[in-house]
């Protein structure tokens, strides 16, 4: 989810975060020095930890690392809203719905709102007009998708989704 | 029809979905790949269908693929097909996807200009949101000039969602089209105190990143700013503001003086980390750029130092690491406050975390001492020795040469331990910093000249066991303490003790594996150790030695000559070469060191890196001059030189003639060796440099080092470490016999300006072999008046560069932002574009004229405000020397100050506005009507009644500095300067002034700033300030004092300081002003003695006093005055003589009213009361003489009412005061869009206002006083369109 770099940097950039996130321990500090790859020393990676999911935001200098710590928060909660009780199933089945929710907070790099509510009334809002535009027409969309989901044998549930960081692309100018 | 899209998405439900193939691909693990492969040819079919949702739906799963990494890019035009959908929720999925995989390369992207302006315009506001969101993500330059104008427009749209957007995808617009920030600057700068909280904190976003970049351009913000970090309480914003400060006040340092107090205070009363920590941060940004200390400020150092280490000693290992960084910024600057935190940073070097490890070893760069120096580095070692990963070993390794060699070493006492400390280095496996180290041995081997035995005989036992180094760690570069070893070993062969053994260490055939440079610094080496054994055997008379040596060299240098690195092979070659003539001379028994080592005679010096650079044009060089003569007709060409410059072909000139300078030519050669004997770069021929230090003139005024040598050194398991102690007494002895010695040298040095430590070189070539080591260090040289420069710092391809704009010029024609022709009637309707009205002024052209006044005021500020701006922000900056002080208005229109007190000077007794239109209505009282009048005069008298006290008073709360720009408040002639602060009281003692300012946060509260000024030469102290409060308004006092006891001012003053100190009032009713009287008592200090002195004064509240600037656009303006909920009253005034923009200046300015919109002579304007009351006013001007306020004040006004504008009653008859009261924030509607309006330039006052529910139908304008412009002048009020 890195904006304006090829598909390989961002690959290379997701795996390395990742490398370097899951490795630390539970009770260090949350911020990671820049290194090469994300922009130089400017840039920090800070992140939380959730069960097996990591949230890693890339940022500059302009951003308060413990105001993105709380952003994160917030991002979590928003999630936890949206999904009621998200887990990770819901984020690897449903990014794009993440990548909304994201959208309603941070915009090309930069923070947006912070308000939960806000977000949150935001996020309803679109869905219902999502609601609203399906009309008859998805009606049996959504049936088959219902179907096709109890079919499913199961879904399996021990994914490590730990690799699937969520990262805010910022690179030079995170807000 | 129907049929078919059954028929269509009965097809769609066997189409996979995104859930599907996320489901599918995790249940074939092992041949993803392969799965993957099919599912996108599955989706290159369901793109070449026609329905749109399953192409949506096909687009959606590619988003996924993208972010797994697989190129996508072939679909970016089925992407923007999906994007221009007409449905939302397609259209979201093909933003999704082009934000996800669009870029500058991408060249479909051209296409979607128009898509996304129509998206932009789209009645819906998620179509548009998404469509902002997508942009942001993958504007490019053309897609930036394009759309600039659309998303200008946006900015002022009526939903905050959309105006939020807006604003911050500016910033990207900006960054991809520099040519657009001057136009929609000014938008953006308004967009600072949008009622939405959500848009301000966007707007402070996007300037505090450009003001990051580039902060000069926004110093004139500063006093917006300010405002806005003293009245906001959302902790986003605030932290932001601080952040930006940061930035900006290492370009004035008088605004850092304003900023420490109220950041004090934060920092105290905050509850939230992020915002203590970035205070914190910020005062240390001020305590830095503050060169000159205040008094205060150490009490500012050390609150940050304590909650730093509170921060630190925190469990929350976040908290901790914050608290280092922030620690290694005062460090900086305030070493002696960190250092005495010195445990708590050693105990973070044992952290586990490595980032707060990391953090710790920059503190301590800056923690050491002379006396602490071995010790933390003995520690570090023992850190080096544990660290397990070679990134942090690597780190420390670093960290000790950093700590040890800065400032030119000055912490260093013993040289020998630090040579020891590096050789133990070197003995570290796995080090990329091999190059670190070989350089700092170099450095200090170079430098310190009476280190050269001692380094030299470690550099050869270096040598001597360069097989360990070499074999094990050659790939990680410890090698390279070999290229140092060799070259010390060589160049300094003198000192060698065993010269033969290092010299068959340097020959052995192990060497050749080294690194071709490494070998072809061991090669040269060789020589100089070869030439100086010669010399020593020669000497020595033993000319067998001496050809045994060169034998070996015969035998040995052959390896090098086969080396493939040509450096090596062709460097022995050569030495081969001579080394076999050397020979044949020798068997002839020709005496041959002497020439052999004059190949090395000389000494070298570090030379600083610019020196070169900054070598000065020597006197009478002058570069730009011919160095021959053009050809010219006249013999004196010096005359004119210019006309060469002008020749269209210059030939070869003809030589000059020599006869005739012959003279001069000695005279110059004279003045040129004395120039290069005066110029330390002047490469010299003096073959020793014993004989150099003679011949060099002046070389005793040059500065010696001293070095604190009162620490014992002990460096457990160096092998010289003992000798230290005994060799410290020695050298404190000599140095006591020195120290006279050296003060005439430095008196001589004084004498000659030399800058200080500049090339210190021994002053006796004695010395340098002087047993005790008096350490001297040798600096780089640089030219004498080389100046400091760091142009070379910029970097030309900084893409922010392109932002350094200034902002404060006046827009040209050529600026304007882009506009599509048929956008022409759209943007028309948009309100507030005048705002930019330069760049729109053509497109817009139906309501220019409208809008003319604002554009002629605009550009006419724009005009002027170049050289006001820095003025400007001067007198903010200066207006009040003290921490808090209320800023001063930064723009030349609501500078009233002086023509407002001149005023209420011929008016005394009147409450300023009062007087204004009291005045006028005595000037001319043909202009009043009747019904005007009566009312007027009723109110005359309360408020003479009142007002004796309020001549003295102006009550401009301090943020209402620049208020008036942002609504538009514009300005013809500039005004003096106002200040918010006035007198209270003045004894010979002490003179207070001060100012009331409420706040919007605490609805009952006013907090009153009193400035404290001692006017005597005694020392003030203990002052307590009292007051004898009313029922109505009460001063808060300290927890459990009584109401009788005085509140202390938390300050002293010394003679002729002044400082402010704030004290809280609270208020029940805010439609009573208020006198109360009250005490300053002190005690006066000077040499008689102290007396205890007091003085009495009378602090005045007027109703204005409880008014809060409010911006509150036009839109939301009109829904306010149609809502019916307004009560209103009017007056008239004559005799005002000033210009209306002064006018509305003042009242903005001392009355806390915002200007919502003006028209011609006749101006709308907002203010709410603490207590969150609207009050609207109208202002007219009639036939260009008399200026009718009419004021809107709400309900009915009550009788002790002495201010005009009046605040709402609380307790209005009739109900009237729903939507008004109570504290109803935001109930102002959003909707932006405002029909012009075209007022009759002579329309009569009408104090129309306030949308009494009487409003004339169709207007929706309420208005008392009849006349036949009644109507007219309503119609600005019709609001909505």
């Amino acid at each position: 989810i890195i904006l304006s770099q090829s598909e390989d940097t961002q690959q290379q950039i997701i795996r390395e975060t990742f490398h370097l996130v899951s490795k630390r321990d539970e009770n260090v500090c949350n911020f990671l020095e820049g290194g090469l790859l994300i922009g130089g020393s400017d840039n920090k990676l800070i992140y939380r930890h959730y069960a097996t999911l990591y949230f890693v935001f890339c940022v500059d200098s302009s951003e308060s690392e413990l105001g993105i710590l709380d952003l994160i928060q917030v991002f979590v909660e928003t999630l936890d809203k949206c999904f009621e009780n998200v887990c990770e199933l819901d984020l690897i089945f449903h990014v794009d719905k993440v990548h909304n929710i994201l959208a309603e907070m941070v915009m090309g790099g930069m923070v947006l709102e912070t308000n939960m509510n806000e977000i949150v009334t935001q996020i309803d809002a679109q869905n219902k007009l999502e609601k609203s535009e399906a009309g008859l027409a998805g009606a049996p969309a959504r049936a088959v998708s219902a179907v096709k989901n109890m079919n499913l044998p199961e879904i399996p549930r021990n994914i490590n989704i730990g690799d699937i960081s969520i990262k805010v692309p910022n690179l030079p100018s995170f807000k | 029809m129907a049929l078919k899209m059954v028929k269509g998405s009965i097809d769609r439900m066997f189409d996979k979905n995104l859930q599907d193939l996320v489901r599918g691909i995790r249940n074939h693990k092992e041949d993803e790949a392969k799965y993957i492969s099919q599912c996108i040819d599955e989706i290159k079919q369901e793109l070449k269908q026609d329905n749109i949702a399953v192409k949506a739906n096909a687009v959606c799963k590619l988003t996924y693929l993208q972010m797994l990494g697989y190129d996508i890019s072939w679909a970016a035009f089925n992407i923007i097909e999906v994007m221009s959908a007409s449905k939302f929720t397609f259209k979201r999925i093909g933003y999704l996807a082009a934000s996800q995989c669009f870029h500058e390369g991408t060249d479909v992207i051209m296409l979607t200009t128009n898509q996304i302006r129509k998206d932009l315009s789209s009645p819906s506001q998620y179509d548009t949101g998404v469509a902002l969101t997508g942009l942001s993500c993958f504007v490019t330059p053309d897609l930036a000039r394009d759309l600039a104008n659309d998303i200008m427009t946006l900015m002022s749209h009526t939903k905050p969602y959309i105006r939020k957007k807006a604003v911050l995808i500016m910033y990207k617009v900006f960054l991809k089209y520099p040519e657009s920030l001057r136009p929609a600057f000014p938008r953006l700068k308004e967009k600072l105190e949008d009622p939405d909280p959500g848009v301000q904190s966007a707007a402070v976003n996007v300037i505090c990143e450009l003001a990051r970049r580039n902060p000069k351009n926004y110093l004139s913000l500063a006093p917006l700013f300010f405002k806005l970090m003293t009245s906001s309480t959302n902790n986003w914003v605030l932290i932001k503001i601080i952040k930006l400060f940061g930035a900006l006040t290492p370009l004035e340092p008088r605004l850092g003086k304003k900023l420490i107090e109220p950041l004090t205070n934060l920092i105290h009363s905050t509850s939230a980390m992020s915002l203590l920590y970035e205070c914190v941060n910020t005062v240390i940004a001020v305590l830095i750029s503050l060169s000159s200390g205040m008094p205060n400020h150490s009490a500012s150092i050390q609150l940050c130092v304590q909650k730093l280490r509170i921060l630190i000693e925190d469990s929350d290992q976040n908290l901790k690491y914050l608290g280092l960084l922030a620690m290694s910024k005062i460090l900086r600057t305030h070493p002696k406050s960190v250092q005495a935190h010195k445990d708590l940073v050693l105990q973070c070097l044992d952290d586990k975390d490595e980032s707060i490890r990391l953090r710790a070893l920059d503190l301590l760069y800056g923690m050491v001492s002379k006396k602490n120096l071995v010790e933390i580095v003995k520690k570090l070692m023992s850190h080096v020795d544990k660290a397990e990963g070679t990134t942090y070993r690597d780190e420390l390794l670093t960290k000790i040469i950093d700590i040890c060699s800065q400032c030119n070493y000055q912490h260093i006492t013993n040289f020998q331990w630090y040579i020891s400390v590096l050789v133990e280095l070197t003995r570290l496996e796995g080090t990329r910093h091999g190059h670190l180290i070989a350089a700092q041995m170099l450095d200090v081997a170079i430098r310190v000249k009476a280190i050269r035995k001692f380094a030299v005989s470690q550099m050869s036992a270096l040598l001597d066991s360069a097989h360990l180094v070499a074999s094990s760690t050659q790939r990680n570069g410890i090698c390279e303490v070999l290229y140092a070893a060799a070259w010390i070993c060589g160049e300094f062969s003198e000192h060698l003790q065993e010269p033969h053994q290092t010299l068959e260490a340097m020959l052995r055939p192990k060497v050749t594996t080294l690194p071709g440079h490494i070998q072809a610094v061991y090669v040269q080496n060789v020589v100089k150790l070869y030439a100086s054994i010669l010399q020593q055997k020669e000497q020595a008379a033993e000319p067998e030695a001496a050809q045994d040596v060169t034998q070996l060299m015969v035998d040995r240098l052959p390896q090098f000559v086969q080396s493939a690195d040509l450096e090596v092979q062709e460097r022995a070659s050569c030495i081969l070469q001579l080394v076999k003539h050397i020979q044949k001379l020798q068997a002839k028994d020709v005496p041959v060191a002497e020439e052999v080592s004059a190949l090395f005679a000389g000494e070298l010096n570090p030379v600083a890196p610019k020196a070169q650079k900054k070598v000065p044009v020597p006197e009478g060089l002058d570069l730009d001059a011919w160095i021959n003569e053009p050809p010219s007709d006249s013999e004196s060409e010096d005359e004119k030189p210019k006309a060469i410059f002008h020749e269209e072909e210059p030939r070869p000139a003809k030589p000059r003639q020599l006869e005739a300078d012959e003279e001069e030519l000695a005279r110059r050669r004279e003045a040129r060796k004395q120039e290069q004997a005066n110029n330390p770069f002047y490469i010299k021929s003096s073959p020793s440099p014993q004989k150099r230090y003679q011949d060099m003139p002046g070389v005793e005024h040059i500065p010696v080092v001293q070095i604190d040598l009162s620490v014992p050194l002990k460096v457990p398991g160096m092998p010289v470490s003992d000798q230290y102690v005994k060799l410290e007494e020695e050298r404190r002895h000599r140095q006591r016999l020195e120290k006279d010695r050296k003060k005439k040298k430095k008196k001589d040095k004084e004498k000659k300006g030399k800058p200080r430590r500049h090339s210190s070189l021994h002053t006796e070539s004695d010395e340098d072999i002087a047993p005790a080591q008096q350490v001297d260090i040798v600096t780089e040289e640089m030219p004498e008046n080389a100046l400091p420069s760091d142009e070379d710092d910029k970097d030309p391809n900084d893409p922010y560069r392109a932002l350094d704009i200034d902002l404060d010029k006046p827009l040209a024609d050529s600026e304007k932002l882009p506009v599509q022709k048929h956008r022409n009637t759209d943007t028309s309707k948009s309100p507030e574009k005048e705002d930019v009205p330069v760049v729109e002024k053509k497109v817009r052209k139906p309501k220019k004229k409208e809008k003319k006044h604002r554009e002629k005021g605009r550009e006419k500020r724009e005009k002027g405000k170049e050289q006001k701006e820095g003025e400007d922000l001067d007198f903010w900056l200066s207006a009040t020397p003290l921490p808090a002080a209320a800023p001063a208005p930064e723009e030349p229109g609501v500078n009233a100050v002086i023509a407002a007190s001149k005023e209420e000077g011929e008016e005394p007794g009147r409450e300023e506005r009062g007087a204004e239109e009291d005045e006028e209505d005595e000037r001319d009282p043909e202009k009043k009507s009747s019904k005007r009048k009566k009312k007027q005069h009723k109110k005359e008298k309360e408020e003479r009644s009142k007002d004796k006290k309020k001549s003295k008073k102006k009550k401009p709360p301090s943020d209402e500095a620049a208020e008036p720009v942002e609504n538009g408040a514009l300005d013809e002639d500039p005004l003096p300067p106002m200040s918010s602060y006035c007198l209270l009281a003045e004894n010979s003692y002490i003179k207070m002034t001060y100012d009331i300012q409420g706040s919007l946060q605490k609805d009952s509260q006013v907090t009153v700033s009193v400035v404290l000024e001692n006017q005597s030469s005694s020392f003030l102290k203990s002052m307590e300030l009292n007051v004898l409060d009313s029922l109505n308004t009460k001063l808060a006092r300290p927890e459990g004092s009584s109401v009788h006891d005085g509140v202390p001012v938390p300050f002293q003053l010394p003679p002729g300081i002044s400082n402010e100190a704030q004290f809280v009032f609270t208020i029940q009713s805010i439609v009573m002003a208020q006198k109360l009287k009250g005490t300053l008592s002190f005690i006066a200090k000077n040499d008689e003695g102290s007396t205890h002195e007091k003085l009495d004064f009378k602090l005045h509240f007027s109703c204005t006093s409880y008014l809060v600037t409010t911006p509150c656009y036009s839109d939301a303006f009109a829904k306010l005055l149609e809502s019916g909920d307004l009560s209103m009253s009017s007056i008239k005034v004559d005799g005002i003589s000033m210009s209306f923009q002064n006018l509305l200046a003042k009242i903005c300015f001392h009355h806390h009213f915002s200007v919502v919109e003006r028209v011609d002579s006749c101006a709308s304007m907002y203010s709410r009361s603490i207590q969150g009351h609207h009050v609207c006013l109208l202002v007219k001007k009639v036939s260009g003489k008399a200026w009718g306020p009419a004021k809107l004040p709400s309900p009915p006004r009550l009788p002790d009412t002495n201010v005009l504008p009046e605040p709402p009653a609380e307790a209005s008859p009739g109900g009237t005061q729903t939507g008004w009261g109570g504290r109803d924030v935001q109930p102002l509607p959003e909707a932006s869009v405002q029909q012009g309006q075209d007022l009759p330039p002579q329309a009569q006052v009408r104090a129309g206002h306030p949308a009494v529910r009487a409003a004339q139908e169709g207007t929706g304008i309420a208005e008392c006083g009849a006349g036949p412009e009644a109507g007219r002048a309503a119609a600005p009020w019709r609001g909505a369109r």
